[in-house]
């Protein structure tokens, strides 16, 4: 059991950097995920409790479609469907190489598109419980709708919305173990090489799964620091 | 006075006309978008239209036909033994035992905070790697085939998932019910089983179907360990064919059995809170 631990440090014949850089994919694919997941959600939020019934169909449908299916199937069906897609493209603007999509961007759109639908339900449940009252004091003053929107019902959205918003970072961020399956050198997929290469399966892999605990630990330290910091800067009840 | 009062059948002869509704940018973007989705929609179906191809159709759809039935019934096996073991594990949760509550809480934490896709590795390819101790004990059987440790994962993680909803679920019946029950001198297991259990159910339905829903869609990973169900047979489809309508019919089967259970869940939970509505 000696040797094997020796499998896990940085030096000769460990796998330290290897599983390092895994990290750093993860880590950083979560990271670049997350505005995008979080912006598309907002828009998709506004557009369900829109007045007009036709915004809100299409932003249910939505909601609909990359709820039910699998993340994995989401994956695939971005990483294959765009990689013929942009080939379709491609033969139409008289290019006929191979195009190879860079799985780093699919993994980033499949992963936004399933985080975004589950971003835009908590932002829409924040969305109520901000009375209406709120958007008439904005108009009353003479503010526009954009102003009303980013000056007084935002800042009053990311605070309520916060809680959600911190579990779909920690779902966002085991989900994307997932991307492994299409060849991303993230934490899972270096692990499994080096499991496959030194025959100790169950270390690696109880490995890769302590560092997800550790980053979602982490995850949890920042939420509540971002908690604070955004509960300081509202009203006192 | 009485003349006054209009009838409702003539108050509704003698309504206005509606305003006509003004094309605002709101609206033009809400009917381009659903233009974008139908022309989307119909789009897919025209591929596959065009795309259908006899011969295929008669190759693989009794695959995935016995692929949906494996995600079907791995998903609902492990359901069922995950909710035998959130028991323990809830009330194991919920006791002032120090040492159990925190062995419990350990546990609960370990499995949300993995991914599943690590945890189904863990136990199929690194419980894999024991092969000559488990073979001297004699499970070797069960961890060889992938089927037993996708339905192991799968009910350990369901467990902690389940065993978090039934906690939650049980903490929101108020103590006054345990206490009213005591009162009447009825043990603690009948008013568990009689009081506790059908108010905590009312609002655990939801979480539960929330956790049927997740799980189908999480067992879609089980392809990765070679076992068989509707993604194995998928991309098993898509690597011999380079097909992109295998994809495409599985995304509409996903989706359909989500929606169906959805429905279901809705259909169930109206009518155990018939009660409820006044």
């Amino acid at each position: 059991m000696d040797g094997s631990i020796a499998l896990l440090g940085f030096g000769e014949g460990g796998w330290g950097w290897s599983i390092a850089s895994g990290i750093l994919v993860t880590v950083t694919l979560a990271l670049a995920t997350l505005p995008l997941g979080l912006a598309i959600g907002f828009f998709v939020a506004l557009g369900k409790q829109s007045e007009e019934p036709s915004v809100r169909l299409a932003s249910n449908m939505y909601t609909t479609i990359f709820r039910g299916l699998p993340e994995l199937l989401t994956l695939f069906l971005v990483y294959y469907g765009g990689q013929i897609g942009i080939q379709q493209l491609g033969k139409l603007l008289g290019y006929t190489g191979a195009i190879e999509i860079n799985s780093f961007i699919a993994g980033m759109f499949a992963l936004g598109t399933v985080f975004s639908s589950y971003a835009s339900e908590v932002f829409l449940s924040a969305f109520r419980v901000i009375p209406k009252g709120q958007y008439e004091g904005g108009y009353a003053i003479g503010l526009s709708y954009g102003q009303t929107m980013r000056k007084i019902i935002l800042p009053q959205l990311v605070r309520i919305a916060l809680p959600g918003l911190g579990n779909l970072w920690l779902i966002l961020l085991k989900d994307t173990a997932l991307v492994s399956a299409i060849g991303l050198a993230d934490i899972l997929r270096q692990t499994a090489v080096a499991a496959r290469v030194t025959k100790h399966a169950f270390m690696f892999y109880g490995t890769a799964c302590l560092i997800f605990l550790v980053l979602g630990i982490l995850s949890s330290f920042a939420i509540n620091g971002i908690d604070r910091w955004a509960a300081k800067s509202g009203a006192k009840r | 006075m009485t003349d006054n009062v209009i009838s409702p059948s003539v108050a509704a002869v003698r309504r206005p006309p509606s305003p006509p509704k003004p094309w605002t940018k709101t609206r033009i973007t809400g009917h381009v978008l659903v233009g974008l989705w139908t022309a989307l929609i119909i789009g897919l179906l025209y591929f596959l239209y065009s795309a259908w191809d006899r011969e295929l159709v008669d190759k693989y759809a009794p695959t995935y036909l016995s692929g949906l039935w494996t995600t079907i019934s791995l998903v609902f096996a492990s359901i069922i033994i995950g909710a035998v073991l959130s028991i323990p594990i809830a009330l194991g949760r919920m006791t002032k035992n120090r040492i159990i509550s925190s062995i419990a809480y350990f546990y609960v934490y370990f499995f949300r905070g993995t991914p599943l896709i690590a945890q189904v590795f863990l136990i199929y390819y690194g419980l894999g790697s024991f092969s000559k101790e488990l073979q001297a004990i004699g499970l070797w059987g069960f961890f060889r085939e992938a089927w037993y440790c996708a339905l192991l994962a799968f009910a350990l993680n369901t467990a902690a998932y389940q065993a978090e909803i039934l906690r939650g679920a049980i903490r929101s019946v108020s103590p006054g019910q345990w206490e009213g029950a005591a009162s009447l001198g009825i043990s603690k297991f009948v008013t568990f089983r009689k009081i506790i259990l059908p108010q905590a159910l009312i609002v655990a339905l939801r979480p539960y179907g929330n956790e049927v829903i997740l799980m189908i869609k999480g067992s879609a990973i089980v392809a990765l360990i070679s076992v068989y169900d509707l993604m194995g047979y998928t991309k098993l489809a898509y690597s011999r064919t380079f097909d992109f309508q295998t994809y495409l019919w599985t995304a509409i089967i996903y989706l359909l059995l989500v929606e169906v259970l959805r429905h279901l869940w809705d259909w169930m939970e109206r009518r155990i809170t018939r009660h409820l509505i006044r």
